[in-house]
């Protein structure tokens, strides 16, 4: 016997009230595993870093309205834009509606030049896509996911748009190449496929893009830039706005930001609550013990021990039901998350980040009780009933 | 006897309520007899259990000093008293205050995990304390599974597993029938004249008293009379 016999037995004693402060840590920590890897996720995805050699044009209404290709044109010839590029999104997805893929519609040339610098991309493979409209580029990372190859055929799907050609919301493609980055820490980016191809066989909304990035000379003013965009459509139906890519994309990361820390502040607020009930509940059951305590005390045990037994007590508890939460968010996040948004998983440091929880929900709900219990008075404590 | 293995000289103790003071002992002298058996009487409320947690260091006097063979434990710090109960006295209570999660050998065990014995050690010493009570078949029952007059035997041997030379006994028999109270009080009487267990033991009942060596009667925190038992 020794002390953790001790703690271990007296967490014990009330079966049905443990089981049911693990269950409601074991709830906390799998909440906690399962929004740290979603954020994990969301960060991933969004990390696009950017560059201020490029700029962004979206609809000034906002980024989901979409705008003339006729504008593309018009944009090519503001001094000193090298190359312009539109974009379209796609909704896709491969074989379910949870394999979510980020996927854009793009003309082809003036795209990869304007992502000269991000994408590398082997020269056969580059010119078969060039090519061929009916082909698409994988990033590396879906590639290896799904096991596709170059050369492959590839139908994917569309939650938006559909195909009036198959008369349904599939297209057909063949994979003419892969897209590594340039840096380890780039983000993948999307696959991309021909804004013709797209335009010539959708149903509705042909001749629009949803966004049109342009590179622009070195050394060139970017505000001047974005200025001269959105002044060319100033007062017209379809207003632009013009941004610094780098800026565009803080700017959406800012939103999704507020929307992390709405469920952060919410699931916080659970957190908070569990961590109240289980202290309390532990205050609780110590004070049931006061007599017991006051027999070890009687027995020798210093002031210390008994410190150390009883907040030895709330980190068990704490590491007994947070631990399996975490192994369940784990599984969790593999089955249904990282479906749902790539990119999201339990890191390291978000496991490490969980043990550090449960230890000081551990200390937090512990100390209380652990000093009540260090301070009973003996002889008080004896004459309880 | 050897001389006296407690001695309290001029010991006051009093509490405060609120704005009144009650003094429960004033100037209180006492000497126990290093192997002796005492057994305290007296009303409620009169002092006993105050003077035996006095005793046993589970509580400080306000004024006075009270030794221990010899040596002063009134001013000890309250982990330095804690170190002394540990090695130097035993305590029996009247509901037994056994730790009901654990079974008859490891409550026996628990004032052996304040030493610097191996497990193996231990676990003899266990099995032997639980032979010396009688309870050698029961070494894995929980309270719970054990009469009144067993639980109160695995008291004793957790009292006299570290091998104190004082017993402090809170009506040792105070929840037992008359047959089983006797077991226990032949048992503590053993201790005290084949072990040389100095005992000290409060108590409401004249039957048990009578195992004593010496009654001392204490009424309003002072000893009336002090008498050999019959």
């Amino acid at each position: 016997m020794n002390d953790f016999y001790l703690m271990r037995k007296n967490l014990s004693r009330k079966k049905l009230r443990a089981i049911l402060m693990l269950v409601a840590i074991f709830i906390a920590f799998l909440i906690f595993g399962v929004l740290a890897s979603f954020q994990h996720g969301f960060n991933a995805g969004t990390g696009l870093g950017g560059t201020d050699s490029r700029l962004i044009t979206v609809s000034k209404i906002n980024f989901t309205q979409s705008l003339p290709v006729a504008h593309i044109a018009r944009i090519a010839g503001v001094d000193g834009v090298e190359t312009v590029a539109m974009a379209n999104w796609f909704g896709g997805y491969y074989q379910e509606p949870s394999n979510l893929l980020a996927m854009y519609a793009v003309d082809p040339e003036p795209y990869l030049k304007a992502y000269r610098d991000a994408y590398v991309i082997a020269p056969a493979e580059r010119a078969a896509f060039l090519a061929d409209r009916g082909s698409l580029l994988v990033p590396e990372g879906l590639a290896n996911k799904y096991g596709w190859k170059v050369g492959d055929s590839l139908p994917l799907l569309s939650n938006i748009f559909s195909n009036k050609t198959t008369n349904s919301h599939r297209w057909d493609f063949t994979i003419a190449g892969i897209i590594h980055t340039a840096h380890p820490d780039d983000p993948q980016g999307a696959i991309l496929f021909h804004h013709a191809y797209f335009d010539e066989t959708v149903t509705f909304g042909r001749d629009k893009f949803n966004w049109a990035v342009e590179r622009i000379a070195p050394g060139a003013d970017g505000d001047r830039i974005a200025g001269a965009i959105d002044l060319l459509f100033a007062n017209s139906p379809s207003e632009t706005a013009t941004q610094q890519e780098k800026a565009f994309n803080r700017a959406f990361l800012a939103q999704i930001g507020n929307i992390a820390l709405i469920v952060t502040l919410v699931v916080s607020a659970a957190f908070c609550t569990i961590l109240m009930i289980v202290g309390n509940t532990m205050i609780m059951a110590i004070r049931e013990r006061t007599k017991e305590i006051a027999v070890l005390k009687t027995l020798g045990f210093s002031r210390g021990r008994i410190l150390r037994l009883v907040l030895g007590e709330a980190l068990l508890l704490a590491l007994l039901g947070g631990v399996p939460g975490l192994l369940l968010a784990v599984v969790v996040d593999k089955v249904a998350l990282a479906k749902l948004l790539p990119g999201s998983t339990m890191t390291w440091p978000i496991s490490l980040t969980g043990i550090g929880f449960m230890l000081a929900f551990g200390l937090v709900t512990g100390l209380a009780p652990a000093l009540n219990a260090m301070r009973i008075n003996i002889a008080a404590g004896l004459a309880r009933f | 006897m050897v001389g006296p293995i407690i001695q309290f000289s001029n010991v006051s103790k009093r509490f405060v309520k609120g704005k009144e003071t009650i003094t429960i002992f004033d100037h209180l002298d006492l000497s126990i007899q290093a192997g002796d058996f005492v057994a305290i009487m007296g009303p409620s409320g009169s002092g006993k259990t105050t003077l035996l947690n006095l005793m046993g260091g589970l509580d400080q006097a306000t004024e006075g000093q009270i030794t221990f063979n010899g040596a002063a434990i009134s001013g000890l710090s309250e982990g330095q008293l804690a170190a002394w109960r540990a090695v130097n006295v035993g305590f029996i209570f009247q509901f037994y205050n056994l730790m009901p999660m654990l079974t008859a050998e490891r409550n026996v065990e628990l004032p052996l995990l304040l030493t610097k014995l191996s497990g193996a050690e231990r676990r003899q010493r266990v099995q032997a304390a639980l032979a010396l009570v009688g309870l050698r078949e029961r070494t894995g029952h929980y309270p719970r599974e054990m009469s009144g007059g067993q639980q109160q035997r695995v008291a004793i041997a957790r009292g006299i597993i570290s091998d104190p030379k004082l017993l402090v006994c809170d009506e040792p028999t105070g929840d037992l029938d008359r047959a089983t109270a006797d077991e226990v009080l032949l048992m503590l009487q053993t201790l005290n004249q084949e072990m040389g267990k100095t005992i000290v033991m409060v108590t409401h009942d004249p039957a048990a008293a009578k195992y004593a060596h010496r009654i001392l009667h204490l009424d309003k925190g002072a000893f009336t009379d002090r008498e050999l038992a019959a």
